[in-house]
């Protein structure tokens, strides 16, 4: 039995493991690579729905490693149809049920509705269905995991993609750095759409993922939760680091975690003193190109956007790194 | 005439949505293109005013129209969405998903030509760009037909034995935009011939199941061959509720309609409403002496085989008459599926290609006349091209 009823979810964000839900929806047998950080997040994330929740996953690393014919992971009632529709599914859905509860079709309470899909099918190939979906207001929940790539064709780009990693399509060159764009920013674009609950995520953050995802499902309205999930396949990362390197993205403020309720921002994890980035860096092969100036640029930029998001949040200032004055990179300047 | 049936003046698309009205639709998901826009307009109206008991979603591409469709269908709603042309193009990945998943889906396709150049105007091209979707496949010919098909449709897809999403294709403007005289009857009898939608398979945490599963080389082509088997044999129940709906109505349809096919050396063969104007075409040439008869081809999806032989049997020569091309290929589409039905017999009559109407060209019984005469000139054995595009200048 899951201990947090409804209402009550928010009292409990005190550390007590063994008050979180025992049942598994995720189930093993699953087949993602050693360590990958988005199976993790999948399995904390069912359990903070419980069992009173449908899901609609888009085409991706954990629809593919969960749903060969004729076996499944997932013991919630699931649906993949395609790879960038997964909001459009999940609004007729929820439509659906709304409409056999009126018509006294479907008695008693109606389930959650979740939308699942990856970075890719979130912020480039699903955003028209995403917009459309949290604009009409549909009362779901929906779920991104931002594993910064394309990683189940094989490492390609997305717009989720930090600046200056490597990936398949944006190898550096001579002529390249890596990705040459900033990660595109699919909390603001969630506000943006008056969306009452926007958060992100970690699974290294275990308490405050649960927490969010029970804030977002009891939400009236649409609900948007952007987890960072690490993939050691994409970036390049041992497997048995995927928690540690979950924990230094939130350290560096590179992914901070916030939420953002009604439209005012909170911090939810405070890091009184932040790590340089290089320390996230160092331990991904995506990143391994990079120089010192590029690094360098890379950290004003995590440095001022997180002051932004500071500012709005209206937290205090923690420690931040030095940056040497030394070199500036070219792209930086 | 059933009894208490009321015959009503309206616009086609009127029709249509009245249609999805008595039906009970539960869900519509639907996004705007011309000339499919009045039926979702009213339905839109009908459920505002509380006429139907339905969620209506307004969603923002057709892409997420029939996306929004499967979710409401695998929730469990009776499930209606329309579209055209452009819309249908862009529904085309989810249209072999929506099948594959056998959700009950019932769509209008208001046929209309796909751009380029961009063209509102009425043909076939959009649906033959579509057929291999693994959806039931209706042409209609007239707003009669237009609300009885609709109507059907969702006894047709809903059935235990098939499961299978429905079509009813009717021609953009010169169907959908006309007005008609045509009977609506009572709600009691539509309840009776429809009831409530009840699904096999929901997405219900009571009973959780995984839909959407990807497959294996080992599984794909079994599951593949289920869907053809099951559309092949949804011909029979499909015939089974047309009767029901003949016995209950007093109109009956078959997948190929005769018209004045007795002793007809020559037929015409065409589908969708320019099968009213042929039929004008064909009565004058009667009157001429010429043994001239008319098939209009109703059931595209599942193609019915049989009851096409049936139906040609004795004719010397069958004209096909599409309403689609196919770029850089030889046969038009309804040509090929039609001369691949007779290929293998022993005896079988000659047949040419006409593509009539294209991107809203206007057909009238002269043309059909014209073409008849022409297709009387040609050796068919040895005809002077692969198909004619009728009409064209230059
Ligand atoms: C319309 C369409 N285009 C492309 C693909 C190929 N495709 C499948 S999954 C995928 C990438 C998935 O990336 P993401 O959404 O980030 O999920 P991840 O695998 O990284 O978890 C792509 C490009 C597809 N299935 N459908
Ligand atoms: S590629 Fe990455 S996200 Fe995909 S299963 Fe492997 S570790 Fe997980
Ligand atoms: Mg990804």
């Amino acid at each position: 039995m899951d201990k947090f009823g409804v209402a009550q979810s928010q009292k409990y964000d005190v550390y007590a493991s063994r008050l979180l839900p025992r049942e598994e929806y995720f189930t093993s047998g699953h087949r993602s690579c050693q360590g990958c950080g988005e199976a993790l997040a999948v399995r904390w994330v069912c359990k903070a729905l419980g069992k009173e929740a449908v899901i609609a996953h888009a085409t991706g690393c954990m629809e593919i490693v969960s749903s060969g014919l004729p076996q499944t992971a997932w013991m919630h009632p699931w649906l993949h149809v395609a790879f960038e529709n997964t909001a459009a599914v999940a609004s007729g859905i929820e439509a659906g049920f709304k409409i056999l509860s009126r018509k006294g079709k479907w008695p008693g309470r109606l389930p959650k509705v979740v939308a699942m899909g990856g970075d890719g099918g979130t912020s480039d190939i699903g955003l028209q269905a995403l917009s459309g979906a949290m604009e009409r207001g549909h009362n779901f929940t929906y779920i991104c995991w931002d594993n910064e790539a394309y990683m189940n064709t094989g490492i390609q780009r997305s717009s989720s993609t930090p600046y200056g990693a490597m990936t398949t399509t944006s190898p550096p060159g001579k002529r390249s750095i890596g990705q040459a764009t900033w990660k595109k920013n699919m909390v603001a674009i969630a506000v943006a759409h008056g969306v009452p609950y926007v958060a992100t995520a970690s699974p290294s953050y275990v308490f405050d993922l649960y927490f969010k995802i029970k804030k977002a499902i009891e939400t009236p309205g649409p609900a948007y939760v952007h987890v960072l999930c690490v993939c050691p396949t994409g970036w390049r990362s041992a497997t048995d680091l995927t928690v540690r390197l979950g924990r230094l993205a939130v350290e560096t403020a590179v992914f901070p975690l916030y939420e953002v309720v009604n439209g005012k921002y909170r911090l939810t994890v405070e890091v009184p003193k932040i790590r340089p980035v290089k320390d996230y860096f160092r331990l991904q092969g995506r990143f391994r190109h990079l120089r010192e100036p590029e690094i360098n640029f890379i950290q004003r930029q995590v440095t001022s956007q997180y002051e932004l998001l500071l500012k709005k949040c209206e937290a205090a200032y923690p420690e931040f790194p030095v940056i040497s004055h030394t070199e500036e990179s070219q792209e930086g300047a | 005439m059933a009894e208490h049936a009321k015959r009503l003046g309206m616009e086609v698309s009127i029709a249509v949505s009245h249609a999805v009205q008595m039906a009970r639709a539960e869900a519509i998901a639907a996004y705007p293109i011309t000339p499919q826009t009045h039926i979702v307009e009213h339905l839109s109206s009908l459920v505002a005013n509380g006429d139907l008991e339905a969620e209506f979603i307004n969603v923002e591409s057709e892409h997420s129209a029939l996306s929004a469709c499967v979710g409401t269908s695998a929730a469990g709603a009776r499930t209606f969405t329309a579209t055209s042309s452009q819309g249908l193009a862009l529904m085309h990945e989810i249209l072999f998903i929506a099948s594959a998943l056998r959700l009950p889906i019932v769509m209008a396709v208001a046929n209309r030509a796909l751009s380029g150049p961009l063209s509102i105007w009425n043909d076939h091209s959009d649906i033959m760009a579509a057929r291999d979707i693994g959806w039931i496949q209706v042409f209609v010919e007239n707003g009669q037909e237009a609300f009885d098909h609709t109507v059907m449709a969702f006894k047709m897809a809903e059935n235990s034995q098939v499961l299978i999403p429905t079509m009813v294709n009717m021609d953009g403007f010169i169907l959908t935009h006309v007005v008609e005289a045509l009977e609506i009857p009572e709600q009691a009898l539509i309840d009776r011939f429809l009831p409530p939608y009840v699904p096999r398979h929901q997405l219900d945490p009571k009973r959780p199941m995984t839909m959407g599963a990807f497959a294996m080389p080992e599984i794909y082509l079994e599951v593949k061959m289920k869907h053809q088997v099951t559309l092949m044999n949804s011909y029979d129940r499909i015939l089974a509720i047309w009767e029901e709906w003949g016995r209950l109505t007093g109109r009956h349809y078959q997948p190929v309609e005769r018209f004045r096919t007795e002793g007809a050396k020559i037929l015409l063969l065409t589908m969708g409403c320019l099968g009213e104007v042929a039929a004008v075409a064909v009565e004058e040439l009667r009157e001429q002496g010429l043994p001239v008869g008319l098939l209009s081809l109703r059931l595209w999806r599942p193609f019915p085989f049989a009851a096409l032989r049936e139906a040609v049997n004795g004719a010397e020569l069958v004209i096909v008459c599409d309403r689609a091309l196919s770029l850089g290929g030889g046969a038009p589409p309804v040509l090929a599926e039609v001369r691949s039905a007779f290929y293998s017999l022993a005896s079988r009559p000659a047949m040419l290609g006409y593509i009539i109407g294209l991107g809203g060209r206007d057909v009238s019984p002269e043309d059909f006349k014209e073409i008849v005469a022409r297709a009387q000139k040609e050796n068919p054995e040895a005809p002077s091209q692969e198909f004619f595009l009728y009409g064209v200048r230059g």
